[in-house]
């Protein structure tokens, strides 16, 4: 063990003697680690960022869209497929093991108050909303079932539109314009923050009926006559029941479309499990990515160690001669300069963690997301250079130990 | 020869070197047999390439012989694996080098505390040892200089100071003052003649010089891989003497400053 110290005492001794040389050796390695730790952070994040956003929804909520969505693309426009109430009383007359559901209108409003003027997005909803979106009013009530069914002109606003209208007056109670209309507003909702697809707290709910007849009525008017929905969500009981959640729901739409055996269907079925695990598919890829990065700059950095390591052996022939014969046998020869590449790379390393940190840390001052830098991250970069440099380190010190000290000695 | 009943530290008998050269042979060492008893100072000379280092590698345990045997210090060593041979010029053996051989950027202390290292030694133990030693070479105020920071008479003390300090049996110096100047030379024999005289460590080393030979008892002359000569010497020279005596002269030279420009 004091071998072992004195051999790193010698090793930080010989490297700082030719800095600039071993700070250049290290960079290689520094990179790698830096870019591996920054971007596990970053993925990290983003998962972190992902989790969070699913964990703002319900639990177990199952949605039909429109359209088929197609592999990889957006949900939803493919066709001119269309859902309807008759289709969500339907889902919901057959359909086993769910606690709650509701449909939705969703189109774009016109917000006026007093000289203040907003566009936002207004969904049409059902008192169910809350629980399937898991999202209370902050002030106020929300969406209830007699100003659903009497078409009443009520609106709860998000905390974006509250601000951009009243500033930071109280809006409960105050009469707005929407496209025209004017509407009571009956509560303020809590704050979503900002998502991937924007700013979550820029929207208005009102009573999916009201809109339907009311705001909406061209838009919420099927060719059949029928009143048009944009989506339908139903919270099933639990995960395990999902599977024939949605095969209910599947048959139920077929039927209702008159779909024949063998053609596609016209709706899509997403539900959160779905969703999660797409985003772990992704996250995954990711994840060899950024591995297959790391891989080859430690490859390069750990290459780059070897190079000096053999010019160092070469330029130090005599000294290791020297050590020879006042008695350093070959393991002490082997590990002295086996110390010196992993005291190298672990440098090396520790200031790639620090560059990786370091951008980990600006990251949030340009984007969303906070990059997480994980302890598992730290330990695996670590790992990665202590290995780095015992193997690249092995072949010169094997060369240095192998040295005839008589020939060494008279080395020039 | 003094043989007054003691064991030899060197007993080498019928030892042979020899170099395959592609086609042919080259024995550079043709049969040597030597005794050498604890405390002499013996020096070994001999035209160029007449096997001297061969020899002094051979002793020093860095080289073993193609044939013949060869007990140090009462251990046959001749049948020895590399390690065994590390440990024992660790234990027995000192060496001093032509070119001093001290690690760059390192200072003189550190430089004398290598060996101890080797040796399983404890850091505090090796300070004080290798402190110890520099002073008895009379570096005691140069403890921290590098090499670079030192003159090629104090570079050799150092490397004298470093062989001492894990109490060998035997030095062996390859020509170790053949980078010196003459009063620097002096000071390095006067130290193998304390050294042999009061501690009782044998020195052998190798020079072509014969003023610096006529320093020891013994003379060993060497041609062709084969021992022509072993000699005693009638008088022997004191090297602290004449390193006196150079100090003196260099301190009257400094008196008359005049004398030193007109040199120039
Ligand atoms: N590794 C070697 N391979 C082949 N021949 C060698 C080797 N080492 C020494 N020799 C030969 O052995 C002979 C003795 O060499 P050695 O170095 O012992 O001479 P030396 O007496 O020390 O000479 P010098 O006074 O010039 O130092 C020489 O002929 C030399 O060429
Ligand atoms: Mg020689």
């Amino acid at each position: 063990m004091a071998a072992v110290i004195e051999s790193i005492r010698l090793a930080i001794r010989t490297l700082s003697a030719n800095r600039s040389r071993s700070l250049l050796t290290m960079l290689g390695i520094s990179i790698g680690v830096g870019a591996v730790i920054s971007l596990l952070s970053i993925g990290a994040g983003v998962q972190a960022y992902i989790d969070d956003l699913f964990a703002g929804a319900g639990t177990n909520i199952i949605t039909v869209q429109p359209g088929k969505l197609q592999r990889g693309g957006p949900p939803g426009a493919s066709s001119s497929a269309q859902l309807t109430e008759g289709d969500y009383r339907a889902i919901v007359a057959n359909t086993p093991n769910i606690l709650a559901h509701g449909a939705f209108l969703q189109s774009i409003g016109n917000f006026i108050y007093e000289k203040k003027e907003s566009q936002v997005i207004v969904y049409g909803v059902t008192p169910s909303y809350t629980v399937i979106r898991n999202w209370l009013p902050a002030q106020g009530r929300f969406v209830e079932e007699a100003d659903n069914t009497s078409r009443l002109r009520v609106v709860v606003l998000g905390q974006t539109l509250a601000k951009d209208l009243f500033e930071d007056a109280d809006p409960v109670g105050q009469v707005v314009k929407l496209n025209n209309i004017p509407m009571r507003v009956i509560g303020v909702m809590t704050s979503k923050g900002a998502s991937f697809v924007g700013d979550q707290d820029a929207v208005a709910f009102v009573p999916l009926m009201t809109a339907q007849d009311r705001i909406f009525q061209a838009q919420a008017q099927a060719k059949s006559g029928e009143r048009i929905v944009n989506a339908i969500a139903v919270q099933g009981a639990s995960e395990a029941v999902r599977p024939s959640i949605e095969s209910a729901m599947r048959t139920v739409l077929r039927e209702r479309h008159r779909l024949a055996e063998g053609d596609e269907d016209d709706f899509t079925i997403v539900s959160q499990t779905e969703l999660i695990n797409t985003f772990g598919a992704l996250t995954s890829v990711l994840q060899i990515f950024l591995g297959a990065i790391g891989a080859i700059s430690l490859l390069v950095g750990g290459i780059g160690i070897m190079n000096i390591m053999l010019v160092s052996v070469t330029e130090r022939t005599r000294e290791i001669g020297l050590r020879k014969a006042i008695g350093a046998k070959r393991k002490t020869i082997l590990s002295q300069f086996l110390i010196e590449a992993v005291t190298l790379s672990l440098l090396g390393g520790l200031i790639g963690i620090l560059i990786g940190a370091g951008i980990a840390a600006v990251i949030p001052f340009f984007a969303d997301f906070k990059p997480q830098v994980r302890g598992s991250a730290v330990g695996l970069a670590v790992g990665f250079s202590i290995t780095v440099g015992l193997f690249f380190g092995l072949y010169p010190a094997w060369r240095a130990s192998k040295l005839n000290p008589i020939e060494a000695l008279r080395y020039e | 020869m003094n043989n007054n009943g003691r064991t030899p530290v060197i007993d080498v008998r019928d030892i042979y070197k020899t170099y395959q050269m592609g086609e042919h042979e080259v024995r550079a060492l043709a049969g040597v047999s030597l005794t050498i008893y604890p405390g002499e100072l013996v020096a070994i000379m001999g035209p160029s390439g007449s096997g001297k280092s061969t020899l002094m590698n051979v002793l020093g345990c860095l080289d073993q012989p193609t044939a013949g045997s060869y007990r140090l210090d009462g251990v046959d060593v001749e049948q020895m694996k590399e390690d065994e041979l590390a440990a024992v010029r660790n234990r027995k053996i000192g060496f001093v080098f032509q070119s001093f051989n001290l690690l760059r950027r390192t200072s003189a202390i550190d430089n004398v505390e290598q060996p101890m290292i080797y040796a399983g030694v404890s850091a505090k133990d090796r300070r004080a040892r290798a402190t110890e030693a520099l002073e008895s070479v009379g570096l005691g105020t140069r403890l921290k200089h590098f090499s670079s920071e030192l003159s090629g008479g104090q570079q050799q003390r150092v490397a004298i100071a470093r062989s001492l300090v894990n109490n060998p049996a035997i030095i062996l110096a390859d020509e170790p003052t053949g980078n010196l100047d003459s009063k620097s030379g002096a000071e390095i024999m006067c130290l193998f003649q304390t050294l042999s005289r009061e501690k009782g460590i044998t020195v052998i080393f190798v020079t072509h010089d014969p003023r610096i030979a006529d320093h020891c008892k013994r003379i060993i002359r060497i041609a062709d891989g084969l021992i022509t000569g072993d000699d005693l010497v009638a008088e022997q020279r004191d090297a602290c003497a004449e390193h006196s005596a150079f100090t003196a002269a260099a301190a009257l030279t400094a008196a008359a400053p005049g004398k030193m420009s007109a040199k120039k």
